[in-house]
């Protein structure tokens, strides 16, 4: 796996990551092309600190009535810091993702997800921007061979901040992870703190058995007004002649998800009807850190179908941001 | 039959195979054996370094085809806060990282 790697003594010299992709959408029979950029750095400070950030930088070219439009996005996913206190305790301060379910922290990266859009679901929990401004914890609070639980929880300002855009609000997750079964299920809670205080729950299950390709994720979210799932699997075909083979680099995705409105609400990102998503999808992972997305779906609600094509080509990038020692 | 009602059985259908493919026996067993075999070669830290890597952070993503020694440290101390390892298993895959 790590075969590349030079044997010299690791160290904590800074670090850039992050992905290069080209996507397009064609949606409802219109196509956009969204060349993006989403650089990582990280760079520790001491023996307990580190300091990191995910930008985001993407130009959004759509169809118009007199040919293409186009608009640009320039926006912070993140800049923490984080204190490492104890074996099991880190603390979060500054702009960081909302810990609520698991796609928005886990997922969310373009070099990550298997889709290139994430679930109907997400602003559930994670509002609009998906980011918090303010202070958490977070850590394993038990870690043993047969189970592991890990926690966060979080206290949220209001801040209208072009960059750090963010709401009032306060919530946590808890998560327990079975090694041998390779289960995990956990729990999330968000409470908004503005001016209309509202509650919102969510249940995550991912299950991907010990010593097979297959991976199936799931979600389940509940708002004020709305609620929804979503189930994802993918298997990489890697037992036809390994890892490397050009048939071993393929994987089907899949994904089925659903929302279901219970009141209209235009301010909270869901589908504004009862909507039904299927996606079918197979990526290819070649050689030098390169991906390919394409995916399939279908839509349907009370007020019409549509098709969505997605394809997509994402770098994954990883050096030093400067010199180490010698 | 309706649209949704062929996208029900097409979706059934597609979980069925996909579940039968992840529960083969015959691959399973060969998998766990290559695992093992290749594990006897290794020590026991580099073991549960990679038992580690495995169940915190492929989860979410591949393992990176290579990197500078120069930022082991930084990668793990990055996914010591992403996945909320403890201080252990953070140590081991370090070890497994850059033995």
């Amino acid at each position: 796996m790590f075969g590349e790697v030079p044997r010299a003594m690791a160290q904590d010299t800074p670090l850039i990551s992050g992905g290069i992709g080209f996507f397009t959408s064609t949606n409802g029979g219109n196509t956009s092309y969204i060349p993006t950029i989403s650089p990582v750095l990280a760079a520790p400070l001491g023996d307990s600190v580190l300091v990191e950030s995910r930008a985001n930088l993407l130009e959004d070219f759509f169809p118009g009535p007199s040919g293409y439009n186009t608009t640009h996005f320039v926006g912070l996913s993140y800049l923490q810091l984080d204190y490492i206190a104890t074996s099991h305790l880190t603390i979060v301060a500054g702009y960081f993702l909302t810990p609520f379910g698991t796609y928005n922290e886990r997922l969310s990266a373009i070099w990550i997800g298997n889709f290139q859009d994430g679930p109907l679901i997400l602003p559930i929990g994670t509002g609009s921007t998906g980011s918090s401004s303010g202070v958490m914890i977070r850590g394993s609070a038990v870690s043993t061979t047969n189970f592991s639980i890990d926690y966060a929880a979080y206290f949220s300002g209001n801040s209208t901040n072009e960059q750090f855009r963010s709401t009032r609000a306060t919530g946590g997750r808890v998560s327990i992870y079975l090694p041998k079964q390779g289960l995990e299920v956990g729990t999330s809670y968000a409470r908004s703190l503005a001016t209309v205080q509202t509650n919102s729950y969510g249940m995550h299950l991912w299950w991907e058995p010990i010593g097979t390709p297959f991976r199936l994720r799931s979600e389940y979210a509940h708002a004020a007004h709305a609620a929804g799932y979503w189930i994802e699997t993918d298997y990489r075909l890697s037992r036809l002649r390994g890892e490397e083979s050009v048939v071993g680099r393929i994987e089907p995705i899949f994904r089925w998800q659903q929302v279901f409105r219970n009141h209209p609400d235009p301010t909270d990102g869901l589908p504004s009807v009862d909507t039904k998503q299927v996606e079918f999808g197979l990526d290819y992972r070649l050689p030098h850190e390169i991906r390919i997305l394409t995916s399939y779906g279908r839509q349907i609600t009370p007020v019409g179908d549509r098709n969505i094509w997605q394809t997509g080509l994402v770098y994954r990038f990883l050096f030093p941001a400067w010199k180490g020692k010698s | 039959m309706s649209t949704e009602r062929r996208l029900l059985w097409l979706f059934g259908g597609v979980m069925l195979v996909v579940f039968l493919a992840a529960a083969e026996p015959g691959a399973a067993r060969r998998a766990q054996s290559t695992r093992e075999a290749k594990n006897t070669k290794t020590n026991g830290q580099q073991n549960e370094g990679e038992k580690k890597f495995q169940q915190n952070c492929s989860r979410c993503h591949n393992a990176p085809e290579s990197f500078s020694p120069r930022i082991a440290g930084t990668i793990v101390r990055h996914m010591r806060v992403r996945a909320s390892l403890s201080k252990q298993d953070a140590e081991a895959i370090l070890h497994f990282l850059n033995p």
